[in-house]
C-alpha cells in the first residue's frame, strides 16, 4: 500500500511536470490513464490531493502559505468521498461474495428440475425453462405411472428471484412426496394445496397447471390452479384454442377443490404449457399478444417440440433485447402422426 | 509518553475540541497531512456519534508505544466512551451499508478503516467505549 503510494507518487510528478511544461492535450490524456491507475492501486481521493499538493511543493517551493493551506481544506472535503469509495469496494467484494454463493444456489436449484426429457412413442416433448435472473421461480416435472401415462407439472411461483427459488424447492418435494399412484390432475393439486398452505408464508402463492397424459385412448386431462392458461392446436382445422382450467392459486385456501378438464387429442395436435414470463414478454409497445405467441408457433410447427420451443424463446428474448423480465417456462406436446 | 488529552462531548464546539486536540497530537507525533486528516475523520465521526445518541460523552487522546518487528512503533490512540443508550446490535452497526442508509454519515465501519485497529464493546443502558488506533508508518 505504501510503496504503491510512492509509486504513484512519482509517476504524478512526472506527468504533472510535463503538463505544466506543455500544456497539451497529451498531458491531460496522460492524467486520465493516470486516474485509472490510482483507482486500479486503490488509492483514495483524500490520497490523490495530497499528491498533487505534494508535487506542488516540489515544482514550486515559493508557493503562497494560503495556496498550501487550501489543500489541507480539500483533503478535509475529500475525505467524504474517501471512506465513500472504500466503503464501495467493501460492498463491491461482498457483492461477489453474494454472487458465487447465489451461483452455488442457481446450480443446486437446476438439479431440481428433470436431467431429461421422457422419451415416449406417442409423443413428442419440447421444455425451455429460463430463469429471468440467476434462480427460477418456475417450476416442471414429469412424471411417468404405472401405466405408461405422462404426468406434466407446470409451475409458476408469484415473484421471482431467491424467495421465489426457496418456495420452488418446496413444491419439488411436495410432489416427489405425493403417492405415486395418484396422478389424477385435480386430486394431485388438492393435495398439493394443502401442503402450500401449510407451509408456505400467507402472501406468497402458486400457480400450477398438471396435466396427464394418457398414450392408450390419447386423453389429456388436466387441472389447473389460476395458472396462466395453455394452447392447444388442433392439427385438423389449423387452429389454437386457449386451454383454460378453472381453479384458485396454491396457497389461499385449504379446502379449495379443482376441476378436472379432458382433451381429446389427434395425430399431429399439441397441447403448449407455460409460464406468465412467455405471455408477459414486453416489448416498448406492450405486453405482447398470445396471437404474436400462436403465430411464432405456427411459424415454427415443422420443426420437432424442442426445436419449437427453442425458437419461439429466441424470438421472444430477441423481442426484449436479451433480457428477461420474468422467468420463461414453455412446454410442448405434440402427437406423433 | 505524551499525556493523555481529555476532551467532553456534549456539543458541536466538543466535537471541534475533540478535531483540535487530535490534529495537534497527530501533527506532534509526525503523522503525515493525509493520515492527520484521516485522525481528524474518525475522532469527528466518533465524537459526533456521542453527541448524536449520547449526548454526553468524551474523547480520551493519547500518543502510545507498541511492539512491531524491528523494534518500538508510535501511535495515536483515542477512545471514546459515553453513558448513553449502547448498541443494541453491534453487528449491524459494524456492517458495511447499514449505516449510511440509515443516515450515521460515514459510520463505524468507515473509522474502522480509517485506522489500523478498533475495538468496540457496547452494554445497553450503560455506554459505549470505542477505541482505535492509528500507527505512525
Amino acid at each position: 500500500m505504501a510503496d504503491a503510494y510512492r509509486l504513484m507518487q512519482e509517476q504524478y510528478v512526472k506527468i504533472l511536470e510535463t503538463y505544466l511544461q506543455e500544456k497539451n492535450e497529451t498531458g491531460l490524456y496522460q492524467a486520465q490513464q493516470f486516474s485509472k491507475k490510482v483507482l486500479e492501486n486503490q488509492i483514495s481521493p483524500e490520497e490523490v490531493v495530497s499528491l498533487h499538493i505534494e508535487a506542488l511543493e516540489q515544482f514550486y517551493p515559493n508557493l503562497p502559505q494560503g495556496a498550501r493551506d487550501s489543500f489541507d481544506f480539500l483533503i478535509e472535503i475529500m475525505m467524504g468521498y474517501g471512506m465513500a469509495y472504500r466503503e464501495h469496494q467493501i460492498l463491491r467484494d461482498k457483492q461477489k461474495e453474494l454472487e458465487s454463493e447465489i451461483n452455488v444456489a442457481a446450480n443446486m436449484q437446476q438439479t431440481f428440475l428433470p436431467d431429461e426429457i421422457p422419451e415416449m412413442d406417442e409423443l413428442d416433448i419440447g421444455v425451455i425453462s429460463v430463469p429471468a435472473s440467476k434462480m427460477s421461480g418456475d417450476y416442471y416435472h414429469f412424471i411417468k405411472d404405472d401405466n405408461d401415462s405422462l404426468g406434466v407439472a407446470i409451475a409458476d411461483i408469484i415473484g421471482k428471484g431467491v424467495p421465489a427459488a426457496l418456495c420452488m424447492s418446496m413444491i419439488k418435494y411436495g410432489m416427489d412426496s405425493l403417492p405415486e399412484q395418484r396422478l389424477q390432475p385435480g386430486a394431485l393439486l388438492e393435495n398439493l394445496n394443502r401442503v402450500v398452505e401449510q407451509n408456505v408464508a400467507s402472501n406468497m402463492f402458486i400457480t400450477m397447471m398438471y396435466g396427464s397424459y394418457d398414450p392408450r385412448v390419447h386423453h389429456f386431462y388436466y387441472s389447473g390452479a389460476g395458472h396462466e392458461p395453455g394452447l392447444f392446436y388442433n392439427y385438423a382445422e389449423d387452429r389454437f384454442e386457449d386451454l383454460y382450467a378453472k381453479g384458485l392459486v396454491l396457497g389461499l385456501d385449504r379446502d379449495t377443490k379443482f376441476r378436472e378438464y379432458h382433451k381429446k387429442v389427434e395425430a399431429g395436435d399439441f397441447i403448449v404449457l407455460l409460464s406468465d414470463g412467455v405471455t408477459e414478454c414486453r416489448t416498448d409497445e406492450g405486453f405482447i399478444e398470445r396471437e404474436e405467441l400462436t403465430r411464432m408457433i405456427r411459424e415454427y410447427s415443422h420443426l420437432s417440440a424442442q426445436e419449437i420451443v427453442n425458437n419461439v424463446f429466441y424470438q421472444l428474448e430477441r423481442l426484449q433485447g436479451f433480457r428477461l423480465r420474468d422467468d420463461f417456462s414453455l412446454i410442448i406436446l405434440r402427437r406423433k402422426v | 509518553m505524551s499525556v493523555q488529552s481529555n476532551v467532553e462531548v456534549h456539543s458541536e464546539w466538543g466535537i471541534v475540541s475533540a478535531r483540535q486536540a487530535g490534529r495537534n497530537l497527530a501533527k506532534e507525533l509526525g503523522f503525515a497531512g493525509v493520515d492527520q486528516a484521516r485522525i481528524t475523520t474518525a475522532i469527528s465521526e466518533l465524537a459526533r456519534n456521542i453527541y448524536l445518541y449520547a449526548e454526553k460523552g468524551e474523547i480520551v487522546l493519547e500518543g502510545i508505544e507498541g511492539k512491531e518487528a524491528g523494534g518500538v512503533k508510535r501511535g495515536l490512540k483515542i477512545v471514546a466512551k459515553d453513558q448513553g443508550p449502547g448498541i443494541k446490535s453491534i453487528r449491524e452497526v459494524m456492517e458495511d451499508g447499514y449505516t449510511t442508509s440509515g443516515g450515521l454519515g460515514a459510520g463505524l465501519p468507515g473509522v474502522k478503516r480509517l485506522m489500523d485497529e478498533f475495538d468496540i464493546d457496547s452494554i445497553t443502558g450503560e455506554g459505549t467505549e470505542i477505541t482505535t488506533i492509528k500507527w505512525l508508518r
